[in-house]
């Protein structure tokens, strides 16, 4: 009877053993997962971005609710998820209640990956008892990401796809810039904000993607580090051949203001605004999303290079990434000022 | 004692409240379930999330805003009471910025949590002792106005070190971390923390405690005080170093909660009148309860935490000026 009794508890730990899978994070840590993954919470933008281009029937909510403007670019009903807020270091304003409520398998955060995130990592898996996995979202690192991110979240058949996407969309940016003089690679100086005037320095997350393609960043002069507000003077002095700017109230402005029409930019007329629906193309949050931008960034950083179609492209990967259909209408308004200024 | 008792209940009424309210809801039976559960080791007859909700998040933080709020109003009142001054708050001698500058330095370093708050306690310590060598050293003026314009001094150099970090910290990831923990949270306390900074706070509260009566010293002038026999300068080390380490070690896990050293000092003296002895085991029950309060309405009001900072300020300085305006005992 014992000897009965004894097999069926080896048993049951047996069954509980295989139901459980080691998955080990970026950041090394060891996190068991649950054999199957149907609710998946993100912690920050970039990983609601990357979960909901491989499995949006796992997500169970965004960070902040969608602007009105960017509702129409994520595919029902996913974009009436509800909001819960970020859940750790990058202000950590989840309610841990409300993230329970939820009833998440799984919470996923990609993004830059160190010691602090780690610890909240483990301080909030032990508070919830709901399992954390850390992705290094380093740009360059995409394609790896994707395929990580799928194994995690039981979504490997899509990661795969994504991921090739990702890979080829690198190497053909490589094969037209390859060998790229200089002189042929144009200077750059991205503007945030309302006035313009905030950009990144050197090796600033914001800028990442203007690194991958091979331009030249004019703020790089001033050094390295994040964000920083700079003069107009300080721009003029810079000269750049092309200017994008993040905010609307820029852009119209820009084109207007006699103070900024010295800039050789202005001059050649090759002043864009990154789109940001329904999420930015540059840097906003600094996630997938970005990879639409190195193709946008090819065609008009590198007109001669880039015998691209950007209209068939844009629709190509909201389809894949974002699962809509863009109409004509909408692909207008993505590109409208992306593409050639007014 | 009926001011002390009223402050007790009031705190208990609030910490049951606490444990009953959230975002997920438990009923005020289940969670009683829960925890009967717990206590006796029966089995679990609610939804076992119930369980993980209010031994690991809702309990946890109570306790630590118990430890917190009490914590910063007993250094709040002794300061009141040493500086002779009802404008003082624990921050005077610099601690907030000082713990402010270590955690935001572990911030941008990219350290694990408890080496944040690690160095947020000993860059409070560090600091106040700072200020204490250069106010010992300058011995021209009165002792109190030096260590407070020393304490004013420090501390705007601090500012400016904090600025300077926070402009070239990274606008994704340590930002928003830095900016939140200068307005203060308890969101992600756990047990342990509870643990690191019981001891600190129960080695400064309890010397307070037990030399509360001579307080009321402090708050005759040096003359008076000689001519009584008392040795001002060792007891207001004394008092010095005890508050200093209850706030580091409260800000150390919380962030920079203002309003709560300043504000209950005042409500209890309302309550229990100006004697010291009286005075600080009621700005312990009051800022415990106090900060509670605060803290469920921060993790209850909105979809999204709001850091305790904001409504502590939102809270505290309207009924502030309410006490101010209609009540006369006071400071006395």
């Amino acid at each position: 009877m014992t000897r009965i009794l004894f097999a069926i508890i080896v048993l049951i730990f047996a069954v509980g053993d295989a139901s459980a899978r080691s998955f080990t994070d970026s950041a090394g840590r060891k996190v068991e997962l649950p054999e199957k993954v149907t609710r998946v919470l993100a912690a920050g933008p970039p990983a609601s971005a990357a979960i909901y281009a491989l499995a949006p029937d796992k997500l169970v909510g965004w960070i902040n609710d969608f602007p009105p403007a960017a509702r129409p670019f994520i595919a029902q009903p996913y974009a009436d998820l509800p909001a819960h807020g970020r859940l750790t270091g990058r202000g950590n304003t989840a309610n841990t209640e409300i993230v329970l409520k939820l009833k998440p398998d799984l919470i996923v955060d990609v993004g830059s990956i160190d010691a602090t995130y780690a610890s909240l990592a483990d301080r909030i898996q032990e508070q919830t008892g709901v399992p954390y996995i850390l992705i290094d979202g380093a740009f360059l690192k995409s394609a790896q990401m994707l395929r990580e991110l799928g194994d995690a979240i039981d979504a490997s058949p899509r990661a795969i796809a994504l991921a090739a996407y990702t890979e080829s969309t690198l190497n053909e940016l490589k094969a037209k810039i390859e060998g790229l003089p200089q002189d042929k690679r144009p200077r750059v100086y991205y503007g945030r904000g309302p006035a313009g005037l905030e950009t990144g320095l050197a090796t600033s997350v914001n800028l990442e993607v203007l690194d991958a393609v091979g331009a030249n960043n004019v703020a790089a002069a001033a050094g390295k580090g994040g964000l920083t507000n700079v003069s107009l003077e300080q721009i003029l002095a810079w000269a750049p051949d092309v200017i994008i700017a993040q905010d609307r109230n820029f852009y119209a402005r820009v084109l207007k203001d006699p103070q900024w029409q010295g800039v050789p930019a202005l001059r050649q007329k090759r002043v864009y605004r990154a789109p940001d629906t329904p999420w930015g193309w540059f840097d906003s949050p600094p996630g997938i999303n970005r990879l639409i931008g190195v193709r946008w960034l090819t065609a008009i950083l590198y007109p001669e290079q880039a015998a691209a179609d950007l209209r068939s492209e844009t629709r190509e990967f909201y389809k894949l990434f974002y699962h809509v259909e863009l109409s004509d209408a909408q692909i207008d308004e993505l590109l409208k000022d992306a593409t050639s200024p007014k | 004692m009926k001011g002390l008792a009223l402050a007790a209940l009031a705190a208990l009424v609030v910490v049951i409240a606490a444990l009953c309210v959230g975002k997920y809801l438990i009923s005020p039976a289940d969670v009683f379930g829960v925890i009967w559960a717990r206590i006796t080791g029966g089995p679990l007859t609610a939804d076992p999330t119930a369980d993980i909700i209010i031994f690991n998040i809702r309990l946890p933080r109570i306790l630590a805003a118990l430890l917190v709020g009490a914590a910063l109003a007993a250094a709040g009142a002794t300061f009141q009471g040493m500086f002779r001054n009802p404008l003082v708050s624990p921050d005077i001698l610099g601690v907030s910025a000082g713990a402010s500058l270590g955690a935001i330095l572990g911030i941008f370093t990219s350290q694990t949590v408890w080496v944040i708050q690690a160095m947020a306690f000993v860059g409070g310590l560090f600091t106040v002792a700072l200020v204490m060598a250069i106010g010992a050293a300058v011995r021209r003026h009165d002792a109190i106005l030096v260590l407070v314009l020393v304490g004013i001094a420090v501390e705007t150099l601090l500012g400016s070190a904090i600025s300077l970090i926070k402009i070239l910290a990274d606008p994704y990831n340590q930002l928003p971390a830095i900016t939140y923990w200068l307005l203060g949270s308890l969101t992600a306390i756990n047990r342990a923390d509870l643990l690191s900074i019981l001891i600190p706070i129960a080695i400064g509260v309890v010397p307070l405690y037990l030399l509360r009566w001579r307080l009321n010293l402090l708050t005759l002038s040096e003359d008076e005080a000689r001519a009584l026999g008392v040795d001002t300068r060792k007891l207001r080390l004394l008092f010095i170093v005890c508050a200093t380490l209850i706030t580091s070690a409260a800000v150390s896990v919380s962030g920079i909660i203002g309003w709560v050293g300043l504000l209950i000092p005042h409500m209890a003296r309302f309550l229990v009148g100006p004697d010291f002895s009286r005075l600080l085991p009621a700005s312990l029950l009051l800022g415990g309860g106090y900060l509670v309060l605060v803290d469920t309405l921060a993790r209850t009001i909105a979809g999204i935490e709001v850091p305790l900072g904001i409504l502590t300020a939102v809270i505290g300085a309207p009924f502030f000026l309410w006490l101010l305006a209609t009540r006369e005992r006071g400071w006395q």
